[in-house]
């Protein structure tokens, strides 16, 4: 099946080049039948690329090893939920799925968009195909997933045990799945800006693939920080790593853009932000891709030097160059239709927003690549860690969390002194309250932690206000139950509420981030059995070692018992295993004591904190019965080899059968020594507060986004079209100078609105 | 930066009430000139932004740490100074000392390597012969190892994991 799999790379090769080909010509030639082929080539790349992807799926399923991918990262031990993950866990594999991923969602959108964006439509068509050329282009000639070996091995070297978790069934493609959509609002405004057909309808076509975008690289990133939560050494749920920096920075930029499209559909400004927004977010997609592979900066999620970096650098270079020559030469075509009227507006609220957004990306982007930066200028390679981007993310993360709470409440145009009062009255109070509150209670030490839950609480308090008086105002006209007119007011406007819903998500999930990187108590300790520490009020008790063989590791591990004013809290298990090398240095019995380790950290998590443990055993005190076991077998292993020859391998499996049972009873005892006699061990303890806060934010935010991608009945949407078209601004209208333009009506005064019909 | 108007107002307009630039931009109405307003806007924006950068590249440059290999750090290690040492851990060298870590990195162009006394998380995939990034600075004691700040340690990823359950 592999000549078959290399063969439909090429075959998806020349569909892409085709689509380039028949879309471009289409386009200028306005003729329909190309155009249409064009499009008809990604749904063939799609379908091409699919059959691929099974194909590789399935060598990794039945454990062919003359695929050296399979031989490489998977084996016949690993169990099948992770083969099924195995190929992204590859540079090959990972490519593939970045093309099928792409050509997928290609497929659909210009499925969507078969009859409308007749003008765009063909360049976008025609830039996606591109970007498919590229990445196929890279599997079939840098790391082809369908390489083979003519000596197959017996065994592969199965799946790293770092990548053994759950999360690698979910996170990679969820990220993939982001950075490929972020591909197709890209071709739409690219083809917009290229044909001058800049009015909302590329945005109108694109913006939902922007949101899913967000919404899955969102999940990503969160999942992602979930998995090196629980991991050691990888810098708890956050660490600013360079390949964790670089799927942050196209999600901020989505961000920006998806609030900042709202003003170009209600007062058609802000249309030279929307497009280099979105332009920028496809090219940070491509960075952030580009970083895992090539190696340019230390990582440690990266694959490692490769010859890839080259032709990534390529492709940049003419999605900024394009970019920008694109935006400076229609800007003309990019002027506002209306002008910002007051400081105290949404439009200016939503400007500002998209400048903090900016500035965090711009921080971010910096320190990441400050090594590269500095070697650049200097010659030296100057790194910059962590600690770096607090003075910057920190403030800027307060002022984005006051933003998200004011611009949904604030009038558009010019806020007034009734609407202020009306609106903000209760959540700045609110606020105000949990400020006092806690700085009453002592937590004015970390003022930017109590900024941040203040703000927090601020937000909470605004989307309460609206879905409470849009709730009010639904049940005045209805009748209805609460829940029942609850559930109704959000499926009749399900981008405003949605929206709502992801910004409380948002003030969770930040109140979480900041008490928890604010208050967290750690203790690195060294304790004997029945041993114990104090940490943050709580005593933790080192109760037990524990000890396990199988086939597939050995494990070292403790039983402790955390327990606060006398009352049992939680028993933790933590352990640390050893999977078996291949290294034959390291003798028939050590090999099964130094091979890779991984960390099972003990947690117990709460409402109110998390308690997570960690034991890192020294098995020097074992390194005397190791090395007696290899010496052992050093002496008896050639003689008993020596007795195989002309055996069959079935009868020399059978005979070597009782020295391997000697091997594993060795092993198992001197294991077994980490319990009977056991000696102190190294502990790392971690009370941090509101960490599970941070979960239950993100899935607020999940469903928030869910809520507002989910699309809208067509009845609906019929009037919301009608009604959009009653409402979109004259173009070149202003208001005459000195004249004061009436403010919009604030967003819950049209509450009772959104109960006739959706806004 | 772009702005949110791309095309200002004409501000001089005779009978209307508006003065020239630079002796006012107040109207009859009271009210600024629309073009000022903005270019007042665009000069806070950029000086913001010049302000962010300026931070930015001080910070960057007066708290970042030069990247060293074994060989580059024994040439240039001064006492309070701290280096990002990067190497690949020589093979045989990895102990425990209570809390600490002892091992050596390599340069991996020079047959030199440098002592380092490590506290702190451990990461899982460290071991002899994997790339390692840890930032350290001098001993008091001359000769003594280099002290690895506390959790400071990052092992790189290997791109490919070589160990099975296959026996002989």
């Amino acid at each position: 099946m592999a000549p078959v799999g290399r063969t439909l790379l090429i075959v998806a090769l020349l569909i892409g080049v085709y689509g380039i080909v028949a879309s471009l010509h289409g386009a200028r030639s306005a003729s329909r039948e190309w155009v249409d082929s064009g499009r008809r080539a990604i749904y063939a790349l799609a379908g091409v690329t699919t059959v691929a992807w099974v194909i590789l799926e399935a060598a990794f399923l039945r454990n062919d090893f003359s695929f050296n991918v399979v031989a490489a990262h998977s084996s016949t031990t690993t169990p099948t939920f992770y083969k099924l993950a195995a190929p992204w866990s590859s540079q090959e594999g990972s490519l593939l799925l970045w093309v099928w991923l792409m050509s997928l969602w290609s497929s659909l959108i210009l499925f969507l968009t078969r009859r409308r964006v007749r003008e765009i439509a063909p360049y976008a068509t025609a830039i996606l195909c591109a970007f498919g050329v590229f990445f196929t282009s890279l599997a079939a000639f840098f790391a082809n997933p369908f390489g083979t070996t003519s000596h197959p091995p017996a065994e592969g070297a199965g799946l790293d045990p770092l990548l053994l978790h759950p999360s690698m069934m979910i996170h990679p493609p969820m990220l993939y799945s982001g950075y490929t959509l972020l591909a197709v609002p890209f071709a739409f405004a690219a083809g917009a800006l290229i044909t001058g057909r800049l009015r909302s309808e590329w945005i109108s076509v694109s913006r939902r693939f922007a949101l899913a975008a967000w919404l899955f690289l969102g999940v990503g990133i969160v999942l992602g920080a979930r998995w090196s939560y629980t991991e050691l050494g990888w810098g708890g749920y956050w660490a600013w790593d360079p390949v964790e920096n670089a799927a942050l920075m196209p999600w901020l930029c989505t961000t920006a853009f998806i609030h900042s499209i709202m003003i170009q559909e209600k007062r058609g400004m802000l249309k030279v932000w929307n497009v280099s927004l979105v332009l920028a977010s496809g090219t940070l997609a491509i960075l952030g891709t580009f970083l895992v592979r090539s190696g340019i900066l230390d990582s440690i999620h990266a694959f490692g030097a490769s010859t890839l970096g080259v032709p990534f650098v390529g492709l940049l270079a003419v999605m900024i160059i394009g970019s920008i020559g694109l935006v400076v030469s229609r800007r003309d075509r990019l002027r506002s239709e209306a002008r910002l009227d007051s400081l105290l507006s949404r439009e200016a609220v939503f400007l500002l927003q998209n400048l903090v957004l900016v500035a965090m990306v711009f921080v971010i982007f910096w320190i990441t690549f400050f090594p590269l930066i500095s070697q650049a200028i200097t010659g030296t390679k100057v790194s910059v860690g962590p600690p770096a981007f607090r003075p910057f993310i920190v403030p800027l993360a307060l002022v984005l969390v006051a933003l998200a709470g004011i611009g949904p409440i604030i009038a558009w145009r010019r806020v007034t002194a009734v609407n202020l009062r009306r609106n903000f009255l209760a959540p700045v109070g609110v606020g105000i309250v949990t400020a006092v509150v806690l700085a009453v209670r002592g937590e004015a030490g970390k003022p930017f932690a109590l900024a941040m839950f203040a703000l927090g609480a601020f937000v909470l308090a605004t989307v309460a206000q609206e879905l409470w008086r849009g709730v009010g105002a639904r049940r005045a006209m209805t009748r209805e139950a609460a829940p029942v007119a609850l559930l109704r007011l959000i499926r009749r406007n399900r981008r405003r509420y949605g929206g709502y819903i992801v910004h409380a998500g948002i003030a969770v999930l930040l109140i979480g981030v900041a008490a928890s990187s604010s208050f967290q108590h750690s203790r690195d300790v060294i304790l004997s059995p029945g041993g114990s520490v104090n940490l943050a009020g709580y005593r933790i008790t080192y109760v037990r070692p524990t000890a396990a063989a199988t086939a597939a590791k050995l494990s070292f591990g403790a039983v402790l018992d955390v327990t606060r004013g006398g009352r049992h809290v939680a028993t933790l298990r933590t352990s640390r295993g050893f999977y078996p090398s291949q290294d034959p240095s390291l003798g028939v019995i050590g090999r099964f004591f130094n091979g890779e380790a991984d960390s099972d950290v003990g947690l117990k998590a709460g409402l109110t904190r998390d308690i997570w443990t960690v034991v890192n055993p020294d098995l020097g005190p074992l390194a005397p019965y190791i090395s007696r076991g290899d010496r052992v077998f050093a002496q008896e292993l050639p003689p008993a080899m020596q007795r195989l020859r002309g055996l069959s391998p079935r009868q020399a499996q059978a005979a070597l059968a009782p020295l391997w049972a000697l091997r594993d009873r060795a092993i198992v005892d001197i294991a077994q020594r980490f319990v009977s006699h056991p000696w102190p061990v190294d502990f790392l303890l971690i009370v941090d507060p509101l960490v599970v806060w941070i979960w239950i934010g993100a899935i607020i935010v999940a469903a928030g986004g869910l809520i507002a991608l989910w699309p809208v009945p067509t009845l609906a949407r019929r009037r919301e079209r009608v009604t959009a078209r009653r409402r979109s601004p004259v173009p070149g209208a202003t208001p005459a100078p000195g004249a004061t333009p009436s403010p919009a009506p604030s967003p819950s005064a049209t509450a009772a609105s959104a109960v006739r019909e959706p806004v | 930066m772009p702005s949110a108007e791309a095309r200002p107002a004409v501000g001089r307009r005779s009978g209307h009430g508006y003065r020239r630039p630079g002796k006012g931009h107040v109207g009859k109405s009271g009210r600024v000139d629309p073009s000022r307003k903005r270019a007042i806007r665009l000069t806070v924006a950029l000086t913001a932004a010049l302000i962010l950068a300026s931070a930015l590249v001080y910070v960057s440059f007066s708290a970042g740490r030069d990247e060293v290999t074994a060989g580059q750090l024994l040439r240039i290690a001064r006492p309070g100074s701290s280096y990002i040492l990067a190497g690949t851990v020589l093979d045989g060298s990895v102990r425990h000392d209570g809390t600490a870590l002892l091992f050596r990195v390599r340069d991996p162009k020079l047959k030199v390597s440098v002592p380092v006394r490590y506290t702190g998380v451990v990461p899982d995939p460290f071991r002899a012969g994997r790339g390692v990034l840890v930032t350290v600075h001098e001993a008091a004691a001359p000769g003594a190892a280099f002290i690895g700040e506390a959790n400071s340690l990052t092992t790189k990823c290997p791109s490919k994991y070589q160990a099975a359950a296959a026996s002989y």
